[in-house]
């Protein structure tokens, strides 16, 4: 076993190998929107739970926390994180089925790719129409 | 150029102390997500917009109640392991275990305050 190319590994995330502006690739694209919308969703869980406790402690705490919540900055967020998490959920079965060791050819990993995309748009007008 | 194994090379090292558990706890609640979370979309998405009264109707019930605390442990563990994997992606030494610490205490404030509004509603206040 030589020591040579120690450190001249590849370096995980390595973003830079990416084209992200110019003809971006679906799948990289993917990849990335999974880790920014797993990474986002938090921000949704604050609102929520806050809110929730507000419900708990009282009528005065619950007016403040139900009106930030159901004001059109909570409303963009909720919006923002339904979208993210039906992404994330997709991205994440994707994940699974490539863990799996499936669907790694490239013509299958564009389509999953796109297939996150649309399916995240689709689920989130309907929940939007059902709720 | 040294001539060394494999083996003698790590030794000294210290071990990677965890194998594969990373791995498998994202694995394993990825899939509980993946069937609670259209759920509890739902259940959430109904409830809010309504009355305090509705809000605290809905989340006495066992359902939603049980299936909220759920998705709120579930949901934080998967994140405060998610985050950390980010983290170790793009920062180093003290800021970047500051910054795990600060997401696994995110994930810990989340569910502790979570549970305790379930627990709260659903003893009658
Ligand atoms: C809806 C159901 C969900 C599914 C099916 C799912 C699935 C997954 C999977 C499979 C991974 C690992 C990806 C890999 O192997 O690299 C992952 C990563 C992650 N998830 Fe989820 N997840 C779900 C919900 C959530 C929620 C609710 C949150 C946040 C509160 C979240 C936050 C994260 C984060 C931060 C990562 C790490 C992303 C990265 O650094 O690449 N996930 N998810």
């Amino acid at each position: 076993m030589a020591d040579a190319n120690r450190v001249d590994r590849p370096l995980s995330p390595h973003l830079t190998i990416y084209r992200i502006v110019w003809r971006p690739q679906i799948t990289s694209f993917a990849s990335m929107m999974h880790r920014i919308t797993g990474n986002a969703l938090p921000v949704a869980f604050i609102l929520g739970v806050w809110w929730l406790l507000a419900a708990a402690i009282g009528p005065e705490a619950f007016a403040t926390a139900n009106w930030v919540a159901t004001s059109w900055l909570g409303d963009l967020v909720f919006a923002f994180s339904l979208l993210a998490i039906w992404y994330h959920f997709f991205a994440g079965l994707r994940h699974l089925y490539f863990d799996a060791g499936h669907g790694l050819d490239l013509r299958t990993a564009e389509l999953l790719g796109w297939g996150c995309v649309v399916g995240s748009v689709v689920l989130t007008a309907l929940t939007l129409i059902i709720i | 150029m040294r001539y060394i194994t494999d083996r003698k090379r790590a030794v000294g090292k210290g071990s990677a102390k965890t194998g594969t558990e990373h791995y498998w706890a994202m694995h394993v609640s990825a899939v509980a997500l993946a069937f609670m979370v259209p759920t509890f979309i739902y259940v959430f998405g109904s409830a809010l917009g309504g009355t305090r009264d509705e809000v605290l109707a809905t989340f006495s019930r066992p359902f939603p109640a049980i299936l909220t605390g759920l998705v709120l442990v579930v949901a934080m563990r998967h994140f405060a392991k998610g985050a950390t994997v980010m983290i170790e992606d793009y920062a180093q030494g003290s800021l970047r275990r500051g910054l795990i610490m600060f997401a696994i205490s995110l994930s810990w404030v989340i569910t502790a305050t979570g549970l305790y509004a379930l627990a709260r509603i659903a003893l009658g206040n």
